[in-house]
């Protein structure tokens, strides 16, 4: 039942994925002045990853680290029940006040759109953040829904059978974005 | 995800896999109980009934907290006042409910095997509540959960049941469970209590309170119910309480990092002393906390699942 995909193209190598990362977190910093207000919350389990790694750059340019956060969207998902078993419950971890400050969402690649909207409505239960932003590594197209994102690593025009994998060390043991498509 | 149940019926026979699938998500489902606003929408437009033909508190009020808090809609249906006083029988009435199509209905009845019978005539899914002496399956899990929580683990740990195994369903759904997800389990408790074929479920029996709770990492103590003295099982509650009550006296002879555990209402000064249910060793209370986990859990694991 599960179609076997091959690797179409690289997108980025483990540098262009760090200097991505890089520029992200200085639009950032120069965005909102500064990092006293600022939390990166990582959407898991990769969203998390990125975020890490961007506050990690962040204090490096700032000498100070940003609050990092771990959302869990499988509650909030508006296609429970459409499939023929429930999705894992990874749980949520931001263990600071979200009120009033500012808010980076962070994934690994947007698509329909639908998880950022999940990701949204999970965060307004949690407290009402002054501004939310998205950032993302790659912004492969085919939007569903009203959503834009603020930073961007990469902006890759795909086909809707396409496929768009981030592996990262932490999980994967290599840094690189891949194309693929299914075999036939 | 290893759950693909349509009801939760029973321990005996529900996989590891399956018991750990209901665990981590629980496990996830805690941080909502730290929230400000303690919702999700996650079952949304669902809609859970509460079919209680026994009393209860814990247990109803915690699957009612455990589907509010997911958005579920929640109906309490208690036998007494009810069209079960009418003469209704209780599949006419399941058929009833279930005729304003609900996705979980919630059973305790007093007869083992209800939710059985449930099952096998609703299409929607079937939560065993409690059944007679047969099982208790979410107090199984709250439990399991709660050990894990505070020992790190499950898995070669040992566990004490102390009173009346014989009648106790949560006993019954405790050892299934326990024995599935690799602990050791003693029951003790007066010959009276003990089920003859207990040995058959791989248990090991010990008629003293001593021998029984010097090794155990865990100790659940369950209730006395009052009519087991009035069937003559027992010679008075006062000579049980001296026998097989747990005070501070005998905690001295336990492990020093032993758990207290009871799955309530707690017979003050007869299974339990008060110093030991609200001393430092009792996690009673986080049994009762977790309760809403699990249930949480399995309320999610078997709702939204198109087989609902």
């Amino acid at each position: 039942m599960s179609v076997t995909l091959r690797e179409k193209a690289q997108v980025l190598d483990e540098t262009a994925l760090d200097r991505a990362l890089t520029r992200i977190a200085h639009e950032i910093v120069e965005q909102a002045g500064g990092v006293e207000n600022i939390a990166l919350v990582g959407i898991k389990t990769r969203g998390v990853t990125l975020a890490k790694r961007i506050a990690a750059k962040i204090a490096t340019i700032e000498d100070q680290k940003p609050s990092v956060g771990a959302l869990d969207i499988t509650l909030y998902r508006d296609d429970l029940g459409l499939k023929a078993e429930q999705p894992v419950v990874r749980g949520t971890e931001i263990p600071f006040p979200i009120k009033g400050r500012t808010v980076v969402l962070v994934d690994d690649v947007l698509f329909t759109g639908r998880t950022i909207r999940a990701a949204m409505d999970a965060l307004m239960d949690l407290g009402r953040p002054r501004v939310i932003r998205l950032a993302v590594l790659v912004d492969r197209g085919h939007r569903e829904l009203p959503i834009r994102p603020d930073y961007i690593g990469k902006n890759l025009p795909t086909s809707r059978r396409e496929t768009v994998a981030v592996m990262l060390r932490e999980h994967d043991g290599v840094d690189r974005v891949v194309i693929q498509e299914p075999s036939e | 995800m290893a759950w693909k149940r349509k009801d939760l019926l029973s321990m005996q026979g529900l996989a590891a896999a399956e018991i750990r699938a209901v665990l981590d998500t629980a496990e996830s489902m805690k941080e909502i109980a730290t929230r400000e606003i303690k919702k999700v929408p996650t079952l949304r437009g669902k809609t859970v009934v509460n079919l209680f033909y026994e009393a209860s508190t814990r247990t109803r009020t915690s699957f009612e907290i455990a589907g509010k808090w997911l958005s579920a809609d929640v109906i309490n249906f208690s036998a007494s006042g009810s069209s079960a006083d009418k003469g209704e029988s209780f599949l006419d009435t399941a058929k009833n409910i279930e005729a304003m199509s609900p996705d979980v209905v919630v059973v305790r009845h007093k007869a083992s095997g209800a939710p059985a019978l449930l099952a096998k005539n609703l299409r929607c899914a079937v939560v065993n509540a409690g059944d007679g002496a047969h099982e208790h399956p979410t107090q199984a899990l709250l439990d399991l959960l709660t050990i894990q929580e505070k020992k790190g683990h499950l898995e070669g740990l040992n566990v004490t049941i102390v009173g009346d195994v014989m009648h106790s369903r949560v006993a019954r759904s405790d050892i299934h469970g326990m024995k599935t997800m690799g602990m050791t389990v003693t029951v003790a408790g007066p010959p009276t209590l003990i089920p003859p074929a207990c040995q058959e479920l791989g248990v090991k029996v010990s008629h003293r309170l001593d021998e029984a709770i010097a090794h155990a990492d865990v100790i659940m103590m369950l209730r006395l119910q009052h009519e087991r003295m009035q069937a003559g099982l027992i010679p008075s509650v006062r000579e049980y309480s001296r026998v097989w009550g747990l005070g501070l006296d005998k905690l001295e002879q336990c492990r020093p990092d032993v758990l207290i555990m009871h799955p309530g209402p707690v017979n003050r000064g007869v299974e339990l002393s008060p110093e030991v249910a609200d001393g430092p060793y009792s996690v009673i209370l986080d049994q009762v906390t977790n309760g809403v986990a699990v249930r949480m859990a399995v309320l999610y694991l078997l709702a939204g699942s198109k087989a609902a």
